[in-house]
């Protein structure tokens, strides 16, 4: 039941994007197409998984243990950046299908700041253990991906539309996006 | 390019939100006030400028395959001493920004400048750069922030302007990115009139 709530809340109500505000970058950049925008979201629910993992392990036994918490940002940014690394070339290595797919979205991921957020979010959680921290992360992948395929449907529908010529783009794209968080906003009373 | 181009094209120009659309996490998720919006900017300014001058000083010291981390490394350390800072200093502050002054770090505006600009530009050139850049962002971040606060609570830094409640979705998720949607469809509006005629 526990873990219900956490998945309910992390997808619908306290949606990651368009709640919460991270991972705004590529839901701007990589959304013109619903192909890439599930390439993304691979991407993204793989390492903001195993980055979880691992963050709130080196919080958990390296970080709190010693007492220095305010190394936090610099420990987390690293971690982040050498994991991307490591399953890019992992990935080469073991399944180059699955590389061919998610390799371009990679290396854009160590500057997502929704992966650095929901690390620091599991992290700084005291009621989170370490399973909860795994289905936290996995949950906000998801709502990453409802939030970035939907918005991909509609930004293909609007190449359709006539736009008013000072809206055309990023403008009429961030007024849609605005509509889709007001719909998600409907979630607000659930949790 | 002028010492003064360099410093004044942030503002407008090459503003990093409404033209580069860079840091969008930032510009959409504290800008509920007027306030928070001048906060921000201002600790993302610093941030930019001193890692803009460490890297501008270093640029000939760091290998060209390591250069990516070797800057993450100096910005999360610029990025930990504002941490701790505003802590102290402005805890107010520092707790209505949350999660979003350790995500300084992923703010591709100050990556962007630290390997497009600093590593190839001297070091008063980078001080120039990154003190328009931050100031550029900082101001759209104000921008923003006062329109939602006026729209969102009749309010502007606190003091109120019109008596009423306002339309609070405008302080609301929806309402950051309906109002950044209509900014930069005028920025891009004032920018064509002022640059290509």
């Amino acid at each position: 039941m526990e873990y219900f709530l956490i998945i309910i809340a992390a997808i619908f109500v306290n949606n990651i994007v368009l709640a919460k505000f991270l991972g705004v970058c590529p839901f701007l950049g990589v959304s013109s197409k619903i192909s890439t925008a599930v390439g993304m979201t691979g991407a993204v629910a793989f390492v903001m998984v195993l980055a979880t993992i691992v963050t709130y392990l080196l919080q958990k036994y390296v970080l709190e243990t010693l007492g220095i918490t305010y190394m936090q940002t610099i420990t987390f940014i690293l971690v982040i950046a050498s994991l991307v690394q490591l399953v890019e070339i992992m990935l080469k290595k073991v399944s180059p299908s699955l590389y061919q797919a998610l390799g371009i979205f990679l290396p854009l991921i160590t500057t997502n700041c929704a992966v650095l957020g929901v690390a620091i979010m599991a992290a700084m959680n005291k009621d989170f253990g370490l399973m909860e921290s795994t289905v936290f992360a996995f949950a906000n992948a998801v709502g990453f991906g409802i939030a970035i395929i939907l918005f991909s449907g509609m930004r293909e529908h609007l190449d359709l539309v006539k736009v008013p010529e000072g809206m055309k783009g990023v403008p009429i794209s961030l007024v849609v996006a605005g509509l889709l968080a007001l719909a998600f906003m409907g979630f607000a009373g659930i949790a | 390019m002028s010492k003064l181009k360099i410093f004044t094209k942030g503002f407008l120009k090459e503003n990093p939100v409404f033209v580069l659309l860079l840091g969008m996490c930032p510009v959409l998720g504290v800008t509920t006030s007027a306030e928070n919006g001048l906060g921000m900017g201002l600790a993302t300014t610093f941030v930019l400028l001193m890692s803009n001058i460490v890297v501008s000083l270093i640029k000939s010291f760091i290998p060209d395959k390591v250069r990516i981390p070797s800057y993450i490394v100096i910005i999360a350390s610029f990025v930990t001493i504002v941490e701790l800072t505003m802590q102290a200093f402005l805890p107010e502050l520092f707790d209505s920004l949350g999660i979003f002054i350790p995500l300084i770090v992923v703010n591709c505006v100050i990556l962007g400048r630290a390997e497009a600009f600093a590593s190839k530009n001297s070091v008063l050139d980078s001080i120039l750069d990154g003190l328009g850049m931050g100031l550029g962002f900082a101001l759209a971040l104000t921008i923003l922030g006062a329109l939602r606060e006026i729209l969102g609570s009749g309010a502007i830094f606190g003091i109120n302007v019109y008596s009423g409640d306002g339309a609070l979705v405008f302080v609301l998720a929806p309402g950051a990115f309906i109002v950044l949607g209509y900014l930069i469809a005028l920025s891009n509006k004032l920018n064509k009139k002022l640059y290509n005629k």
